[in-house]
C-alpha cells in the first residue's frame, strides 16, 4: 500500500478480528456502526478495574485520587483531539445520541420558540431527527429539511434558501453513515452563523477520519461517539462553545452536577460538571484516552489515505459485478460503502456474505427518510477502517459476485 | 405421497450433506427460495402477513378436498427459502396430519444455528400461523359436519 501505516502490525494490535467466523476468517467491515479495540484500549479497562478503580472527585483516598486524575486526563485529551479551547468545554456523554439530546433538552428547551425553525438534512441519523422532532413539537417550532442531490450531497443552494431569521438550530452530520458523504460544514457553519442560527454538528462518522477543529469551524456544538472511534461503547464527547454551555440549564439532576443542595433550592456546578450527574462511566472514560491517543498517533491523514484506497478498490471491483447498485456516489466521502443487487434483498446479501464471514450492515442503517426518499428499504453497507486489507475487499467481492451469479 | 415425517427426514438427510458447511447451507436455502412459485399480488396484502417477521411473510391458506394448500411469498429470499420448507412438509396435507405433528426437522439441522435468532422467532410465527389456519379449518369442518 502505498502509505506509511504498516497495516499487519496495526492488524496485530486487535485480537477479536483474528478469529474464524462460520468456519471462515473474520472479515469485519462493520466499522461504521462500531470499530474493534485495539489491545492498549483494552489494556486501560483492565488496569483501571484491576488496579485503582474508584469513585471520582469525592473521595479523599489514593485511589480515587488517581482514578480522578485519569478521568481528567482524559478531558485533556478529548480537547486536544477535538482542539477545543479548554477541557471543560468536553463533556462526557453516553454517545452522539445523549450528546444531541442534551443539547435539544438543555439549549433547545431555553431557546426555541413557536415559530423557530430548525434545520436537519435528508442524510441524518434518526438521532438527529428525533429530539428535534420532539423539542419542536414541545414547543411549537418547525423542523425544515436539507434536500440532496442524485449524487447524495447536500443541495446548498437549497440549504441557503432555507436559512432565513427564523432558523435558531442547524442540525447535521459531518459525515453520513448510511452513504459516507462528507458534509462541507465548514461552509454551512458559516451561513448559518450569518442568520444568526446555531450549528450542531454530528461527528459520530468523521471524527474517527479527520483531525477535528471545533475552534477552526466555529461550530457550536460538536458530539461524537467514543466506541467509533476505536474506544469502548457508552461514552462520548460533547463540545460546546463556552458561552453557550454556560447559559444552558443542567440537563439532569442528582449528585456531581450540584454546588450545594438545601431544600430551599440548588446552586449548580460549573461546567462541565453542570452536565455530569451521576457517577459516570469511568472505566471507560479513562479506556478512550488510550483509543485517542493510539489514533493520534496513527495519524488521521494516514488512516484516511489507507481508508480511501480501500474504498477506491472496494468500488472499482464491486463495479464489475452485473447488477450492482451503488447508493451515494459523493465527491467527497468516507469510507462507508453502500450498495444493493439488482433484484436481491439487502437482507439476503448481508447473510450470504457473514456466512463467508464477512460482516456488512445491511438494512435502513437509522436513516428511515434517507432509504425513503433513495425510493428503497435499506442497503448492504460494507465500512472500512484502518486494520482492513484488500484481501478482505477480495472475499467481500467473492461473495457478492456470487450472489449476482445465482440470480442469473 | 410421503408423509410429513418422511418429508421432514429426507429434508434432514438433505441438510446432512452439507456437514455443517454454512456457506453452503445458506446458499441451499437461497436457492429454494428462488424457486418458490411466487404469491399473486393481490394475495400480498396486509391481513396475510405474518406478525412476528423481521422480513415481511404473506401465508394464504386454501381447504381443496379435504386438504390445506398453502401458498406464501416473502420480500427476502432466505426467508422464501425457509418458506418453502414449510410448504413442502404442510401443504397438501389435512388439518389432523397438521396438527398431531412435532417438528423436529428444524433442530435436527441445527437451524438455530444458521439463522438469527430474530429470523428464528419468525419461523416459529410461521408454523403457529400453519397450525392456526389448521384449527380453524378444522374447527370449521366440525362445525358443518
Ligand atoms: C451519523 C450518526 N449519528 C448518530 C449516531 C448515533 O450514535 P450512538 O449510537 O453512538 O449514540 C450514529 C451511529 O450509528 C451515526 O452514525
Amino acid at each position: 500500500m502505498s502509505n506509511t501505516l504498516d497495516i499487519q502490525q496495526i492488524r496485530a494490535q486487535f485480537p477479536v478480528l483474528h478469529q474464524e467466523v462460520n468456519g471462515k476468517p473474520l472479515v469485519y467491515f462493520d466499522n461504521a456502526a462500531t470499530t474493534q479495540k485495539p489491545q492498549v484500549v483494552i489494556d486501560a479497562l483492565d488496569n483501571y478495574y484491576k488496579g485503582y478503580n474508584s469513585n471520582i472527585h469525592r473521595g479523599a483516598h489514593a485511589l480515587a485520587d488517581k482514578a480522578t486524575q485519569a478521568f481528567e486526563e482524559t478531558r485533556k485529551t478529548a480537547a486536544k483531539f477535538l482542539n477545543a479551547e479548554s477541557p471543560e468545554q468536553v463533556i462526557f456523554t453516553k454517545g452522539t445520541t445523549d450528546g444531541i439530546n442534551l443539547i435539544a433538552s438543555s439549549y433547545g428547551r431555553q431557546n426555541i420558540q413557536a415559530g423557530d425553525e430548525i434545520i436537519v438534512s435528508t442524510l441524518e441519523h434518526h438521532s438527529n431527527i428525533v429530539p428535534w422532532q420532539m423539542l419542536c413539537q414541545e414547543k411549537g417550532a418547525t423542523l425544515k429539511v436539507i434536500p440532496i442531490n442524485a449524487k447524495g450531497e447536500l443541495i446548498m443552494e437549497e440549504f441557503e434558501k432555507l436559512l432565513t431569521a427564523n432558523t435558531k438550530i442547524v442540525a447535521v452530520n459531518h459525515a453520513s453513515n448510511a452513504l459516507g458523504t462528507v458534509n462541507p460544514i465548514a461552509e454551512m457553519i458559516e451561513k448559518a452563523h450569518a442568520v444568526g442560527a446555531v450549528v450542531v454538528v454530528d461527528g459520530a462518522q468523521s471524527a474517527s477520519h479527520f483531525d477535528i477543529d471545533v475552534q477552526a469551524l466555529g461550530v457550536d456544538f460538536f458530539v461524537t461517539s467514543a466506541h467509533k472511534i476505536y474506544g469502548p461503547t457508552g461514552i462520548g464527547l460533547l463540545y460546546g462553545k463556552r458561552v453557550l454551555l454556560e447559559e444552558m440549564p443542567p440537563y439532569q439532576g442528582g449528585g456531581e452536577m450540584i454546588k450545594e443542595v438545601s431544600f430551599d433550592g440548588t446552586t449548580f456546578n460549573e461546567i462541565p460538571y453542570k452536565f455530569e450527574a451521576g457517577t459516570p462511566n469511568i472505566a471507560d472514560v479513562i479506556a478512550f484516552d488510550a483509543a485517542m491517543k493510539w489514533v493520534q498517533d496513527l495519524g488521521k491523514e494516514a488512516i484516511r489515505a489507507h481508508e480511501a484506497e480501500l474504498l477506491a478498490y472496494a468500488n472499482e471491483k464491486l463495479s464489475e459485478i452485473p447488477g450492482i447498485i451503488f447508493y451515494g456516489t459523493a465527491a467527497e466521502k468516507v469510507s462507508v460503502l453502500s450498495f444493493g443487487l439488482e433484484g436481491v434483498h439487502p437482507f439476503d446479501i448481508g447473510m450470504m456474505l457473514d456466512a463467508r464471514g464477512v460482516a456488512v450492515r445491511t438494512g435502513h442503517h437509522c436513516t428511515q427518510p434517507l432509504m425513503k426518499h433513495l425510493g428503497i428499504e435499506g442497503t448492504v453497507r460494507a465500512s472500512f477502517s484502518v486494520y482492513n486489507t484488500k484481501e478482505e475487499i477480495d472475499t467481500l467481492v467473492q461473495g457478492v459476485a456470487r450472489v449476482a451469479k445465482m440470480m442469473a | 405421497m410421503a408423509t410429513i415425517n418422511e418429508v421432514q427426514d429426507a429434508i434432514i438427510e438433505e441438510f446432512s450433506l452439507f456437514a455443517g458447511d454454512r456457506e453452503a447451507i445458506t446458499e441451499y436455502i437461497f436457492e429454494m427460495g428462488l424457486k418458490l412459485a411466487p404469491l399473486a399480488e393481490e394475495h400480498k396484502v396486509s391481513q396475510n402477513v405474518i406478525k412476528g417477521c423481521q422480513s415481511t411473510v404473506w401465508l394464504v391458506a386454501d381447504l381443496v378436498d379435504g386438504k390445506i394448500i398453502f401458498s406464501a411469498d416473502s420480500n427476502t429470499g432466505i426467508t422464501k427459502g425457509l418458506i418453502s420448507m414449510l410448504l413442502r412438509i404442510f401443504s397438501d396435507r389435512s388439518p389432523e396430519e397438521i396438527l398431531n405433528t412435532e417438528l423436529y426437522f428444524l433442530e435436527k439441522i441445527g437451524m438455530s444455528g444458521i439463522i438469527s435468532s430474530q429470523r428464528s422467532n419468525g419461523l416459529t410465527a410461521m408454523i403457529k400461523q400453519i397450525k392456526l389456519y389448521a384449527l380453524a379449518f378444522q374447527a370449521k369442518a366440525k362445525a358443518n359436519a
